[in-house]
């Protein structure tokens, strides 16, 4: 079993904030890997640091055994790291199909593009019913639907996904889970989530790691995290005084 | 003071429409600089206070093409678009990026001191100098009668060529993959990065598109004003053709242009003199009371 994605002692900062103070990861090919943690534990900058948007201060990000730290965000895109956004991040006045147009961006072979489409229209029907309209008026169901589909259509090797079930109703939050274990299987990507809806990314994925201020506290079989006393309390919600835990991962979430 | 030799006579109406004509043919001018205002502030949210200044700059290029180098009109054209743009590129790169993530203020004042120095750049170069140039085109004087009707080729040719350079870039920024690029990244920064596409040499792509757009406008007003070191100051009657257009829309910008030139065109007629210099920014005031985000203001849903 390879590991397609490493990190070692990743440290990454805003200015003065160190939001990661050496974080060591890795993930297997083909495999669904998980990060959990609270609001504000680093998740969303440790998949900004391997898409190249942070260059960490200290460390390695590898792909495939290259480092790629320190790469610019349109070479690591190229190299094979796809990123659906924390909060979507749609092109608000670009159509469903521009929008999808624009995860293509890198690439240069109209057929294959045009067979990605297809493929993502046939997960997500409702996308080319949209095609022609602008993406800002799609629920926020649908955008997130357009920020998979658009991050599919560069054909990556590794899918990075921060928070893709925030603000989705329980029923479609299972229905986007579901098609993220599809494209896991059926295209054979690699996916790392990242997830405060711990129900469902112990369930789907592999492996799980659980940060904690920018430091990895766990890691294991999600299998054995799920039986885990604290993760059953804290991000898990069980357990008989399970109230506190319940609120710290529903907490509403604040926009970037 | 009302007399125009281009108004020669023909009536009531046939001055009205000339007027009309005058105006929108000016109108095309203020949407061209208008329109690279904006298309600089949606990518970069920098308000380019140079942009007159890119297309005076433009337009010295034009006439060394025309005259030093003897290109006939349309090559003409080319020569000084290209030029341009490159000069555009190179502005971004080598001026505007270092300032990038300062605050808007800094940026404001670089783009206000890039216009001083180019201004004066200008005038110490030998054959540019601070004198005033003719610019020859192949329509000179020439006139279309429709019955009474008196048009000047001159203008309409500024308006047709307006209209094409439109639809070019309309056709850009729907369908050309760099165009639709150009869109993402202005709509949404951060996640272009994330698509893959190269955020900076788009913008810088953009600042060569914008100056080359001046370059056109400078083009069409050269045979009007001539060609001389101050003529980009009709950027400060293009801002006030973006604002009521409502800033950051690139249709906004033609319409508040074409605005903006035709109520100076009829002002400066009908109305007594000194009406003609302060039309615009009547214009402006009225428009941003009825509609404070512009005609085609997108305030509203800008982001999602
Ligand atoms: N742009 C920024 N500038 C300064 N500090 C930041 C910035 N973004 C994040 N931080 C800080 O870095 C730390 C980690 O933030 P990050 O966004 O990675 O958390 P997260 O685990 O994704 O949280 P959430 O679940 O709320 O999305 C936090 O303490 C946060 O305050
Ligand atoms: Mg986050």
């Amino acid at each position: 079993m390879t590991d397609v994605l490493e990190l070692a002692n990743v440290e990454s900062s805003y200015g003065p904030v160190q939001a990661l103070r050496g974080v060591t990861l890795s993930v297997h090919e083909g495999r669904i890997v998980t990060v959990l943690g609270a609001n504000g534990a680093g998740k969303s900058t440790i998949l900004k640091t391997i898409s190249g948007i942070i260059d960490p201060g200290k460390g390695q990000v590898k792909l495939r055994g290259e480092e790629i730290q320190g790469r610019s965000p349109d070479w690591i895109v190229r190299a094979g790291i796809g990123h659906v956004p924390e909060g979507r991040e749609v092109f608000p006045l670009l159509s469903v199909e521009d929008n999808l147009r624009m995860g293509a961006y890198t690439r240069n072979d109209a057929d294959g593009v045009a067979k990605d489409l297809d493929a993502v229209y046939a997960y997500f029907p409702i996308l080319r019913e949209r095609a022609k309209q602008e993406a800002g008026q799609l629920s926020g169901g649908q955008q997130q639907m357009l920020a998979i589909s658009r991050a599919l259509l560069s054909r990556p090797a590794v899918m990075l996904m921060d928070e893709p079930s925030l603000g989705l109703s329980p029923k479609l939050t299972k229905e986007i889970f579901e098609i993220i274990v599809r494209i896991n299987r059926e295209r054979g990507t690699t996916i790392l989530l990242v997830e405060q809806n711990a129900h469902m990314a112990l369930k789907i994925a592999e492996t799980g790691y659980v940060l904690e201020v920018g430091r990895i506290v766990m890691t294991d079989t999600c299998e054995r995290l799920a039986q885990k006393e604290d993760i059953r309390e804290f991000y898990l919600g069980i357990k008989a005084a399970g109230v506190r835990g319940q609120r710290r991962w529903k907490k509403k979430k604040q926009w970037r | 003071m009302r007399g125009r030799g281009i108004l020669g006579g023909g009536g009531l109406v046939n001055q009205f429409l000339q007027l009309l004509l005058a105006g929108v043919a000016q109108g095309c001018v203020y949407a061209l600089v208008a329109l690279g205002f904006v298309l600089i502030y949606k990518a970069t949210e920098t308000v380019n206070f140079a942009q007159g200044d890119l297309m005076m700059l433009g337009a010295f290029f034009a006439l060394t093409g025309s005259t030093t180098l003897g290109l006939p009109y349309w090559l003409t054209i080319v020569f000084a678009l290209a030029v341009m743009a490159v000069f555009g590129m190179l502005a971004e790169r080598l001026v505007l990026r270092p300032v990038l993530g300062y605050p808007a203020f800094t940026v404001v004042m670089v783009t206000i001191g890039m216009g001083y120095i180019l201004r004066g750049v200008v005038t110490m170069i030998p054959g540019w100098g601070t004198d005033t140039y003719t610019f020859a085109t192949p329509f000179a004087d020439a006139v279309i009668r429709l019955g009474a009707v008196v048009l000047a080729v001159q203008q309409l040719a500024v308006i047709g060529m307006t209209a094409a350079l439109c639809l070019a870039l309309y056709l850009f920024f729907r369908y050309a993959k760099l165009g639709v690029a150009m869109q993402a990244t202005s709509q949404n920064q951060l996640a272009a990065y994330y698509m893959g596409i190269p955020v900076r040499r788009v913008n810088m792509l953009i600042w060569g598109l914008s100056a080359a757009v001046a370059t056109f406008a400078g083009i069409l007003l050269a045979p009007v004003t001539f060609v001389h070191s101050n003529m980009g100051f009709i950027g400060l009657k293009a801002f006030p053709a973006a604002v009521v257009g409502g800033f950051g829309s690139v249709p906004g910008s033609i319409v508040g242009g074409l605005i903006i030139g035709v109520v100076e065109s009829l002002a400066g007629y009908y109305l007594p003199e000194g009406f003609k210099d302060v039309a615009a920014y009547v214009v402006v005031l009225i428009v941003l009371m009825v509609r404070p985000s512009g005609i085609f203001g997108e305030t509203a849903r800008k982001k999602v």
